[in-house]
């Protein structure tokens, strides 16, 4: 029986009078990359919220390898492995590529504030050591060639390159990617799958948003269907496809505009 | 290209983008700018000795005025590292300034209610605990606020903490606390800082600026001051990447308070007397325009803010009372033809160009 890196548990999340996610469940199995899909308001950036403790869930209970996430806080919730991007590009705008990368790494690291103020040894071997992890990352990402430059100043295709770099480098097991290929061409999208593939390669579990049906199925193990707050199917992905209530809710609309 | 080589062609791609003096500073040679920066350092310890003709202040004793320019530019660097760097607007920075001053006033002077008669250089170190404790005490609470708020309350703090002084009679209440020793030291069988002569504590001012300047380069060039940036550019985003931003932004405040009880310690040492009519609202805002107009988040920058705060009225003293006149006219004119300061923070600088464009719904990320 694989192992449940992630659990979430009859969550239900109210926002006032909207259900923005009714009792839904679901867990994410170390290794796969699970993709999450649904109509526009589905849920889905609101699961990913849950999930990195933006939002308490009224009721209901995520797991991480096992430990409920109860009331920690958003940046513990980090540093246990669940990194994440935004649908809405935010990065540090005025900080450079390598300096937002660097924000992330930090998260590893333990100089203390006395630490800073004398440099001691380990404020610059971590220097150094982010530094040169950021660097790699963004060599990784592809956007090496940029990573003087102040986020604001990149492409948009950087940018959203950029925010899985320093998703990465707070050191994850757990990778959320909001849309991470939204305004993107086809052949970015391609590129971006195979950048996707590859971090799964390397160890890494992969939750996908995405609006792109086809894109979907291309790269993942599993797909959990959202509408209107409620998980309506969940399978690999030609199981999906053929699944009537999915054809109906999601295929049935026009592919989104994007 | 190894990662070393890498990071230096970062680097200078770095410097190209930076303008002007910056630029033509960063391209000399290392032991040039090591020269220069000595050179300048000499000339301004030399300052009171050699007394310039047109710098000098004709109204009032130029060591003594001097002396003062080295406590606002140590209270500017302190509040630079809250409100430049982390981006909290702290309006009650004269609370700790007051902090430090009393610490050392209560646990130096004979005549405290404590007498606990600790010289001068054991009350600094007890005065800048104490106003870091009070940095954590207020910001503890407040610092889960954001923006006007938090303004509002500081602005609070700094009242209360003057007021506390007023109705304690243990503080000394209005009349304050007299009789505090001056630092330490004798030259010939003479002490070196007496009320006869203020350049030995513009020179101890002086190194003492030195000193935090160097420490707060350290840590803006380090993991903390990294995860300050991150907050003030955007404090959710940071905390989901990790930052522990309400830890960090409580160090702020802490560092912050840290020094401004510093410069506190300092005006106690110099004056000989505290009382609660030093530390009014006035000296908070004095603090914060040092900050603003140097250019927020930029050390030179508020270095410069705060000679042009402290040094400036007295330099034009013969104006007598048109002076705060002229200098809020200085500070409307500042705020419309340069409002990112004299001399700005790089990224500040953008991030107000930012604001402009979102004025007029310019879509700035596309
Ligand atoms: N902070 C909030 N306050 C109130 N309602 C919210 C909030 N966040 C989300 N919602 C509502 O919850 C529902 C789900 O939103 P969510 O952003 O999770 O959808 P989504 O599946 O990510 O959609 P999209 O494909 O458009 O990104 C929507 O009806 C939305 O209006
Ligand atoms: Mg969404």
């Amino acid at each position: 029986m694989p192992e449940k890196i992630l659990e979430i548990d009859e969550v239900t999340l109210r926002f006032g009078g909207v259900t923005a996610l009714d009792g839904v469940s679901f867990h994410i199995t170390v290794g796969e990359i699970l993709g999450l899909i649904g109509p526009n308001g589905a849920g889905k950036t609101t699961c990913f919220n849950v999930m990195t403790g933006v939002y308490q869930p009224t009721s209901g209970s995520v797991r991480f390898e096992g430990e409920p996430l109860g009331r920690r806080k958003r940046h513990e919730i980090t540093r246990l492995g669940i990194a994440r991007t935004f649908q809405n590009i935010r990065l540090f705008p005025e900080m450079t590529a390598v300096e937002n990368v660097m924000v992330g790494a930090d998260a590893r690291h333990h100089t203390s504030v006395v630490g800073a103020l004398v440099r001691s040894r380990r404020h610059r071997q971590e220097e150094q050591e982010g530094r040169e992890k950021a660097m790699e990352l963004l060599r990784f990402m592809g956007i090496d060639s940029r990573a003087g430059d102040a986020a604001r100043n990149l492409p948009y295709g950087y940018q959203r390159r950029l925010e899985i770099a320093r998703a990465l480098a707070t050191g994850p097991k757990l990778l959320c990617l909001d849309e991470p290929a939204a305004g993107f061409n086809p052949n970015e999208k391609a590129e971006l799958l195979e950048l996707i593939r590859k971090i799964r390669d390397q160890g890494y579990t992969v939750l996908l948003i995405e609006h792109d049906m086809r894109l979907v199925m291309g790269v993942t193990d599993r797909i959990v269907v959202l509408e209107f707050g409620r998980k309506i199917a969940e399978g690999s992905p030609s199981e999906i496809r053929e699944n009537p209530a999915v054809i109906a809710a999601y295929l049935g609309v026009p592919e989104d505009a994007a | 290209m190894s990662t070393g080589e890498r990071l230096q062609a970062i680097d200078l791609r770095r410097v190209r983008a930076v303008s002007g003096m910056r630029r033509w500073w960063s391209r000399l040679p290392r032991g040039t700018r090591f020269a220069v920066l000595a050179v300048v350092a000499v000339l301004l310890y030399l300052l009171p000795v050699l007394n310039p003709p047109i710098i000098t202040t004709p109204d009032s004793d130029f060591a003594t005025v001097l002396f003062t320019v080295t406590t606002y530019c140590l209270a500017a660097l302190g509040l630079n590292v809250v409100v430049g760097m982390a981006g909290l607007l702290d309006l009650g920075y004269v609370g700790f300034y007051a902090v430090g001053a009393y610490s050392v006033a209560m646990f130096a002077s004979p005549s405290s209610s404590i007498a606990t008669k600790y010289p001068w250089l054991v009350c600094v170190p007890i005065a800048i605990a104490l106003s870091m404790i009070a940095g954590a005490i207020l910001g503890g609470p407040t610092l889960r606020l954001r923006g006007d708020y938090l303004a509002i309350v500081t602005l609070g703090f700094g009242e209360i903490v003057r007021l506390s002084a007023v109705n304690s009679p243990g503080l000394g209440a209005a009349a304050g606390i007299t009789s505090i020793p001056h630092p330490p030291g004798a030259l010939n069988g003479q002490p070196i800082f007496s009320v006869l002569d203020a350049k030995p504590y513009y020179w101890l001012g002086l190194t003492l600026v030195f000193v935090v300047v160097a420490l707060v380069r350290n840590i803006e060039n380090s993991r903390v001051g990294r995860s300050w940036l991150a907050i003030r550019e955007d404090e959710d985003a940071a905390e989901l990447m990790g930052v522990p931003t309400f830890k960090f932004k409580l160090w702020a405040f802490a560092i912050g308070a840290a020094v401004g009880g510093l410069s506190g310690a300092m005006f106690a040492g110099k004056q000989g007397f505290v009382s609660p009519d030093s530390f009014p609202v006035l000296t908070s805002v004095l603090f914060l325009a040092a900050v603003v107009v140097g250019g927020a988040g930029n050390r030179l920058g508020v270095i410069v803010g705060a000679i042009a705060v402290a040094y400036l009225p007295e330099r034009f003293r013969g104006f007598q009372n048109s002076r705060y006149m002229i200098f809020g006219l200085a500070l409307i004119l500042m705020s419309i033809f340069r409002p990112q300061g004299l001399i700005p923070n790089r990224r500040r600088e953008v991030e107000l160009a930012d604001r402009k464009l979102d004025e007029v719904g310019v879509e700035v990320n596309a």
